[in-house]
């Protein structure tokens, strides 16, 4: 809501100067979101007259000028203006004005004094371009100061409304507002019913009655639409951002921005038959005034005459009825549209209207009328014509039910104490009628206020009027009891602390990515789709964390960085199935790893990370949730990643992510010169974590024996290293690789192993037949289920 | 019987030539070796009298064992050079830069996020999540924002289909928890905050159309607005640091909550909008059947990305999705 500031104080009297009104507005809720001077500080500038004008001796495009600035004698001023002639009204800067980025000194201008400067409205700041020198009225009162002519000591404020407060979408409502935040009083002006001249009425049916509860409406003929709006007028409409278009319309206008009544002008002349308020009929079609053609639905409300919908009713006027220069007769509408047969309906169409904009909030039910007489007065006295008499049909008008407001509820809501009689006050002060009984108020609220239906509305209102600053911060009082700490979950900021040590940068990437990367990278056949993307490369959910993180690599390497190590933690977005209804998402963290392994530095071969090295990365992370479980890195293939260097992460047969080198050809894609590395890992599987339970410690010591076994060349290690764990050996502890060997002495497809066997007894010492046994089982165990050797 | 006292500062003068072990050795050798002097004149004992040997003998151990002290001396001397000799060699340029991993971090909007839930923590919060792709119903008429209710174009929504959006806000995850907790047969008290990522279609250099807000919300049988100020007014101090921090109120509208205030800090003399607080509405309560003339509740969301600029001086919003790598490694 946008309006001029001299406009609020001329219906509202009060002493706050310009800052402290905005302030005031601002903390009872009306946001002042923005507060501009019409001009910047000029003085010395006076509306003039030229008398007359002659050549310049020595310029052919400068005119000598001679001024009348209100002065006994007139004064000299060379000027450039095409437009200077004589009998122009227009500003003049004297002597020793200070303009925006202008002094003005007397001076001589190719050999010919100056004696001041003729003004254009760039000159002044109102514009920034102008062409010629400002022409003014020929009637302006020359010598006046141009500030005061064209009211310039005024600002434009614009109020960010809350959507509540649909009774401040006007002048009157934002004064009365005023009022009851300051206490000032206002002073609207008296609107006097114009008496009926002509028998002449437009006939109305209200078939929609619900939708519509109240339409008055009233034809004035024989007026001239040619007049021109007055200035003042014109100001009021450009200083709440409106065009001043044509007096008919203005006018509308003008009700609009004072009363918050929407209006609307008919071409009488245009209309065919009667006036009907329905529902359009499925797909019928209209041409709104902006010349937009609309296929309207069932539940958009109309104006209709007998040749079809003239208007969409509370949205905007249809073009065929519309009002021009050539207009004699009008039909005046004014009507109120109940908010729910309004709103959404304009959005659908992609319009917004000042008009639909206050309907859908609710506009004042009472004002319906005497917003029609308000225009009536105001087209009679610019546009003459006879006045015919109102038509009004008037359905079930929305209700005021009584709000009881409790004294005792409002102290314990907002905290503070309050006296009756201070609440009576703000009540009053609100214009808000009540009865008061056994400390409970009970409040009618007006008919402009479509906010108040709720005890707390109006515990709303006495704290915003009473001022939200006076409201004290204080520290709950409250009853203590200690959270509960679950000790088998982890939190997740330990698997980010786990990353960050092993010298991972965390990102944030968009949760939207680029379709492409889901359906090439990722091969997600169904991708969550936006229907509203902000871009085109942001239309699709990610399914996965890669896409971002590959994106962020290369946006670093265009940036002279030559490694990197980066992880997310977030959500991926899958659809529940295929039905596409609803959504999985898990939280997953995710990592890549490019370039060398380590910075470079001295004391230290720079080699690039490999599988391995993140693999290490990995198992940190799972550290806690693998204990008492079977982890297992399983060969697999993933879309995105090289076929040989690709794993698939179980726990306890789960699988819980993927680890592996970047496909080449996506390294290629990507315009990148090393192998790149990337895992994720559902968190949710990774922060389950064992809470540890005492085992006895042998106080025996064990025995280490070492055992080399030769096997096929492609036999997973981890497999062979499972099936002795889950052979459970008596006395066998632990085994471990240290060493992988092939080459010379060991047969080709083949492989050495080297396991260090660790063993125990928790009752006695281990004697070497004991020893001999255990390895003995073991190298059984190891010829049996995977044709291993013993190796010489 | 000869006099041999001689021998002992003849000793103490070979044993100080002797530079090195092996040179100490045969020094040694000449003394006390098989054929040593003091060996031989221990042999030639045998040769006195049975009258005359006990003195004698004293005598020659007298010198032996001054001799022999002399070599230990003379034998720790040379270890303490040598040793010292040895540490010197080993002596390397501790200045030099530790062989290490480049250093990780985390990204500052974690940082603040766990701050907050930190912060929050210390007075009993805890945390609640609720997804990102959202139902219209808890993202808007839930939270008492029907559907065609103006201020569903306060929030430019990002749509999946007719009944998904990504959620605007995450008051949603009010509505959730509190179903959830009814469910449990839990009563009030509730303290919660909700962080995580919101989603609005606008992107300029102050918007991002992803962003991360915490929503707040305690329901008690005696909490007030005066207590929200408190609360909020508490955590901007414990989190900026500075006592003579204050917060402003001013009315505002939001559906869910009544009274509805914007929340301003003040901040090097002027005001700052960090987010959005109120009572929560009735309409709200009674979606979870919670009783509002016993309980009552302040929620309220602060903008995470907001409060990190502050926190760290960063002057522009786009650095935080941008992830280069010159700024994130700044906040380690």
């Amino acid at each position: 809501m946008q309006f001029s500031e001299n406009w609020l104080r001329s219906l509202v009297t009060t002493d706050l100067d310009s800052q402290a009104l905005s302030h005031a507005l601002t903390m009872a809720g009306l946001e002042v979101e923005d507060m501009q001077p019409v001009a910047a500080p000029f003085d010395k500038v006076v509306v003039a007259k030229i008398i007359s004008v002659a050549k310049h001796p020595d310029a052919d495009r400068l005119q000598v000028c001679t001024v009348d600035v209100g002065l006994p004698q007139p004064i000299q001023i060379v000027c450039g203006a095409a437009n200077a002639r004589a009998g122009l009204v227009a500003p003049c800067a004297l002597v020793g004005a200070e303009l925006p980025g202008i002094s003005i000194k007397q001076a001589k201008v190719r050999g010919v004094d100056s004696f001041g400067m003729m003004c254009s409205s760039k000159e002044l700041g109102l514009t920034a371009e102008a062409s010629g020198l400002l022409e003014l009225d020929n009637a302006a009162p020359i010598g006046q100061d141009i500030r005061q002519y064209l009211d310039l000591d005024d600002h434009v404020l614009t109020l960010k409304l809350t959507p509540n407060r649909s009774d401040c979408l006007s002048l009157v409502g934002i004064a009365r507002d005023v009022a009851a935040i300051t206490g000032a009083p206002t002073c609207f002006e008296e609107i006097i019913e114009a008496p009926s001249e002509a028998a002449k009425t437009q006939a109305v049916s209200v078939i929609e009655q619900a939708a519509c509860p109240r339409y008055c409406g009233r034809v004035i003929s024989g007026l001239n639409a040619k007049a021109s709006t007055p200035a003042w007028m014109v100001k009021r409409l450009e200083r709440s951002g409106l065009r001043s278009i044509n007096v008919l319309v203005d006018v509308t206008n003008y009700v609009l921005l004072a009363l918050g009544q929407p209006m609307h002008a008919f071409d009488a002349a245009k209309l065919k038959g009667d006036i009907s308020v329905r529902f359009a009929k499925q797909n019928e079609v209209i041409t709104l005034l902006n010349e937009q053609a609309v296929s309207l639905k069932a539940d958009d409300l109309v104006i209709a005459d007998s040749s079809g919908a003239i208007a969409l009713a509370g949205i905007m006027g249809g073009l065929a009825t519309s009002v021009d220069d050539e207009t004699t007769s009008v039909f005046l509408e004014s009507a109120y549209f109940s908010p729910s047969a309004i709103a959404g309906k304009a959005r659908r169409l992609g319009l917004s209207t000042d008009s639909s904009y206050r309907f859908e909030r609710g506009v004042d039910f009472a004002n319906t009328r005497l917003a029609l007489e308000f225009a009536t007065q105001l087209i009679k006295q610019l546009c003459g014509g006879s006045v015919g008499e109102i038509t009004e049909i008037t359905g079930v008008l929305p209700a005021r039910f009584a709000v009881k407001l409790r004294l005792s509820r409002l102290v314990s809501v907002l905290g503070i104490p309050f006296a009756e009689e201070k609440v009576a006050q703000l009540l009053t002060q609100l214009g808000f009628s009540y009865t008061l009984s056994a400390s409970v108020f009970t409040v009618v609220p007006p008919t402009y206020r479509f906010d108040i239906s709720i005890e707390e509305d109006l515990i709303e209102e006495i704290a915003r009027l009473h001022g939200y600053d006076h409201i004290p911060a204080m520290a709950p009082v409250a009853n203590l009891s200690m959270l509960a700490a679950p000790e088998a979950r982890a939190h997740q900021n330990k698997l980010r602390d786990r990353l960050v040590s092993a010298g991972y940068q965390e990102l944030v990437n968009y949760s939207f990515v680029d379709e492409a990367w889901e359906t090439e990278l990722l091969a997600n056949a169904q991708p969550i789709k936006l229907k509203n993307p902000i871009a085109s490369n942001l239309s699709v959910m990610r399914s996965s964390l890669w896409g971002g993180l590959l994106d962020s690599l290369v946006y670093n390497l265009n940036r002279k960085q030559d490694r990197a190590m980066m992880f997310e933690l977030g959500a991926s977005y899958h659809y529940a199935d295929a039905k596409k209804l609803s959504f999985v998402e898990s939280t997953r963290i995710a990592g890549l790893a490019y370039g060398s392994a380590k910075p470079e530095q001295w004391g230290l071969n720079s080699s690039d990370v490999d599988f391995f090295e993140i693999k290490a990365h990995v198992d940190t992370l799972l550290a806690d949730a693998c204990a008492g479980k079977t982890l297992s890195y399983e060969k697999a293939e993933h879309n995105a990643l090289h076929p040989g260097q690709t794993a698939r992460i179980t726990l306890d047969g789960i699988n819980i992510g993927w680890i592996g080198k970047l496909h080449p050809k996506w390294q290629q894609h990507y315009g990148l010169t090393k192998s790149t590395f990337l895992f994720e890992l559902d968190v949710d599987a990774v922060l389950n974590r064992r809470i540890p339970a005492y085992q006895e410690v042998s106080k025996l010591l064990p025995v280490r024996r070492d055992l080399a076994v030769v096997v096929d060349e492609d036999l997973a290690v981890s497999a062979l290293l499972a099936s002795i764990k889950k052979a459970n050996i008596a006395m066998l502890m632990d085994v471990a690789l240290f060493d992988i060997y092939q080459g010379s002495g060991i047969a080709e497809n083949k492989k050495s192993l080297a396991l260090s066997v660790l063993m125990h007894d928790t009752q006695k010492t281990l004697t070497d037949s004991d020893a001999d046994a255990v390895m003995a089982n073991l190298l059984q165990l190891l010829e049996n289920d995977f044709n291993a050797v013993l190796r010489n | 019987m000869t006099d041999l006292t001689h021998l002992i500062s003849q000793a103490q003068a070979d044993f100080s030539a002797s530079a090195n072990m092996n040179d100490l050795e045969i020094a040694k050798a000449k003394y006390l070796g098989k054929t040593g002097l003091l060996t031989d004149a221990l042999k030639g004992l045998g040769k006195l009298s049975n009258e005359e040997r006990p003195a004698a003998g004293a005598a020659i151990n007298v010198v032996k064992q001054a001799v022999e002290a002399a070599l230990s001396a003379r034998r720790e001397a040379l270890l303490n050079a040598e040793q010292a000799k040895q540490l010197a060699q080993e002596s390397i340029d501790v200045s030099l830069p530790a062989r290490a991993q480049s250093q990780g971090g985390l990204h500052p909007v974690t940082l603040t996020l766990q701050r907050i839930e930190q912060l929050f923590h210390s007075i009993g919060f805890e945390v609640a999540t609720g997804p990102e792709i959202e139902t219209d119903f808890y993202n808007f008429t839930a939270l008492n924002i029907p559907e065609d209710h103006p201020a569903r174009a306060m929030h430019d929504t990002f749509y999946i289909d007719e009944a998904n959006v990504l959620r605007t806000h995450t008051s949603p995850v009010q509505v959730r928890y509190m179903e959830n907790v009814l469910k449990s047969n839990k009563t009030p008290p509730l303290k919660i905050i909700a962080p995580g990522r919101v989603y609005r279609v606008d992107s300029d250099a102050t918007h991002s159309p992803m962003f991360h807000q915490v929503e707040g919300l305690w329901v008690d049988e005696d909490i007030s607005f005066a207590n929200l100020k408190g609360v909020v007014q508490d955590f901007l101090q414990k989190f900026f640091e500075r006592d003579d921090l204050t917060v402003r109120f001013r009315p505002s509208f939001f559906p869910f909550t009544e009274p509805s205030a914007e929340m301003d800090m003040s901040w090097n003399g002027g005001w700052l909008e960090i987010g959005g607080c109120g009572m929560v509405h009735p309409e709200v309560f009674k979606h979870v059947n919670i009783d509002s003339e016993k309980y009552r509740g302040f929620a309220f969301g602060l903008g995470v990305e907001r409060l990190t600029m502050l926190r760290y001086g960063v002057n522009d919003l786009r650095h935080f999705f941008n992830n280069d790598l010159r700024f994130l490694s700044q906040f380690k």
